[in-house]
């Protein structure tokens, strides 16, 4: 059932020359993505051990940090491996959701 | 329970939901709006999958009735139970109770075994033999060790799991496999039996070795370690085996498969494994990992099929086989995600926010993931693999360029590093689950 629809969606999405979905287009899809930053950064992001915290910062920096994880140019032990999966609008996304923690 | 009668009952329950969709018209969903009788929504299994499930269900909507049911009053982790057989932590340091569950979150907690599901009823039977109805189902049960007659090892049944641990599954059996390490004379031999793939936690065998080398290091230098493995290659191999080399020396030898590394058949009485080409090893403790598939819960009630595990939807973790029913962890095939707690616990959010979709008649998200096993090899020396995941309409495929293992010149800083922040990932997913 799910199936149908979600191809009646894309097909509808091709019909009206709109990009295919992609993860992140929706609020949802975020809150999944940042969910699974979770398992590392702390149930409420707000860091555990010496894993920094998620919160208090700008998107300007969330931005550009996970850029800077992504091509290389910032050092880490495993946040190259993981920003290097996600494309500019996912990190776009991400750094909007995670500036607006409180 | 043999392959033909799983499709049998998977074929009957089709045919009861046929005639039941036959017989009275779709009734729509219930809602989780105020006013009406809230939703319910059944959890099975307070483990990585089910607690996490639990809790999303009620931070994404706190009216919807959720039941948890789970036998046990606390839940004691696989991850970090190999540095309970190395010294390094007590059995205490893992337990993580379900107060904070039902007492913050409002989950009722129903301490029986889940036995029987009923699809087209939308009913679960509890060992009891009560009966609890659900509008959506969320089965995480985890995985079962095969039996010798369904495809485990010849001699490994129940009864031999006291003289031959396979502390696959945590608590008594991980102190009864650390006493025996303990028990042994200095000059001793530890074989462990690897399985073959898929199975729970594919580093996991690797990282128990290294902790079991430290503490032999520390306290019988003479032991020895033999893996006699099912597989040709194992996760993190290269980094492992650099590992073993620096802080062990040559403590530790690998079998692999094509140099006869799989054990067919034990013998408990003497400790001896067998393998495929007759190769007797006798050891003086024995840790064996039989072949898995998923727990009898989820197989005797048609949501598996031939290989042993429950194949799903991608995006919401229901059931291809069963609808209503989302099934999650180590019991789903999810591959190319591990059989990992990290995968588990993200899926559980998954299947959460796809229920709470379903249910107020939303749109689903296009889920994406990560994973990441942390394994200690060494004091103050860990490594990683890491993984971007995303559901697709092929599947779950993993994100090209991303993810792998931490480099293999790594310098000592960055491999202590990963130890920290190992210990930072598992407090953070366990209070992510229990708090
Ligand atoms: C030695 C070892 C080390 C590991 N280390 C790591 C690690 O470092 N990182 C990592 O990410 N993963 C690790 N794992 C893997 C991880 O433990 C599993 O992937 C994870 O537990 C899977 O979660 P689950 O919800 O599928 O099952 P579980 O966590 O096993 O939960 C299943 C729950 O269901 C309950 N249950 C079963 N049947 C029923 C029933 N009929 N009715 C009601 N309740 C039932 C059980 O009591 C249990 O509480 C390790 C595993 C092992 C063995
Ligand atoms: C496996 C554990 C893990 C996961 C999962 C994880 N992180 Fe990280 N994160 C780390 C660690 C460890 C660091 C420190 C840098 C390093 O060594 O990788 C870090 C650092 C960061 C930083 C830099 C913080 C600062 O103060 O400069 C950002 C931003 C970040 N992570 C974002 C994310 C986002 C967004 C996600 C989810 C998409 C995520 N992380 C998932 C472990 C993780």
């Amino acid at each position: 059932m799910r199936r149908g629809l979600s191809a009646a969606v894309l097909a509808a999405a091709f019909v009206v020359g709109l990009p295919t979905l992609a993860a992140a287009d929706t609020a949802a899809d975020t809150a999944i993505l940042a969910g699974t930053c979770a398992g590392c950064h702390g149930a409420e992001l707000g860091g555990s051990g010496a894993i920094p915290t998620l919160r208090g910062h700008s998107a300007d920096y969330i931005r550009f940090t996970l850029k800077s994880f992504k091509n290389g140019e910032r050092q880490a032990t495993v946040m190259n491996r993981l920003a290097a999966g996600y494309s500019d609008e996912e990190i776009e996304a991400l750094a909007v959701y995670l500036s607006q923690l409180q | 329970m043999t392959r033909k009668s799983q499709v049998a009952v998977t074929r009957r329950r089709f045919t009861q939901l046929a005639a039941a969709a036959a017989a009275t018209p779709l009734i729509a969903a219930p809602g989780i709006a105020r006013g009406q009788a809230a939703a319910h929504v059944v959890v099975i299994g307070g483990g990585f999958g089910g607690a996490t499930a639990a809790k999303y269900l009620k931070k994404g909507a706190p009216d919807l009735r959720v039941t948890l049911v789970e036998p046990n009053d606390s839940f004691i982790t696989c991850p970090y139970s190999n540095l309970v057989l190395g010294g390094w932590r007590d059995l205490e340091s893992i337990t993580h109770r379900y107060d904070k569950l039902r007492d913050r979150w409002g989950i009722e907690h129903v301490r029986e075994e889940a036995t029987a599901i009923d699809a087209a009823a939308r009913s679960v039977t509890l060992a009891g033999g009560d009966t609890l109805t659900y509008d959506r189902l969320i089965v995480s049960p985890g995985i079962d060790l095969r039996p010798p007659e369904d495809g485990g090892i010849a001699g490994y049944d129940e009864a031999a799991y006291e003289a031959m641990p396979h502390a696959w599954k945590p608590g008594a059996q991980t102190l009864l496999l650390r006493s025996q390490l303990e028990a042994m004379d200095d000059g001793g031999l530890f074989v462990l039996a690897a399985p073959p793939n898929p199975f729970r936690c594919p580093p996991g065998p690797y990282e128990r070795v290294s902790m079991i080398a430290d503490y032999f290091k520390k306290n019988k230098p003479n032991a020895k370690i033999l893996v006699l493995d099912a597989k040709e290659r194992f996760s993190k191999q290269g980094l492992f085996q650099q590992g073993w080399d620096l802080f062990y020396g040559d403590m530790i030898e690998w079998v692999s498969l094509a140099d006869d590394g799989k054990v067919i058949e034990v013998d408990p009485a003497t400790r001896t494994l067998i393998t495929d080409f007759g190769m007797e090893h006798q050891a003086d403790v024995a840790n064996v990992v039989p072949p898995q598939y998923a727990k009898a819960v989820a197989r005797n009630n048609g949501l598996a099929d031939a290989s042993g595990w429950c194949p799903v939807d991608g995006q919401t973790f229901e059931s291809t086989l069963l609808p209503g029913i989302h099934v999650i962890g180590d019991a789903s095939i999810a591959s190319p995600m591990p059989k990992s707690g990290f995968a588990a616990n993200s899926q559980g959010k998954t299947a959460a926010a796809a229920a709470i979709a379903l249910l107020e008649g939303q749109e689903l998200a296009n889920p994406a993931w990560v994973n990441t096993c942390y394994s200690h090899v060494a004091p103050d020396y860990a490594i990683s693999v890491a993984g971007v995941y995303k559901a697709t309409d092929a599947g779950i495929i993993s994100i090209e360029g991303s993810g792998g293992v931490s480099p293999m010149d790594a310098n000592a800083a960055d491999r202590k590093l990963e130890s920290v922040y190992a210990d930072g990932w598992y407090d953070s997913i366990t209070a992510d689950m229990f708090s």
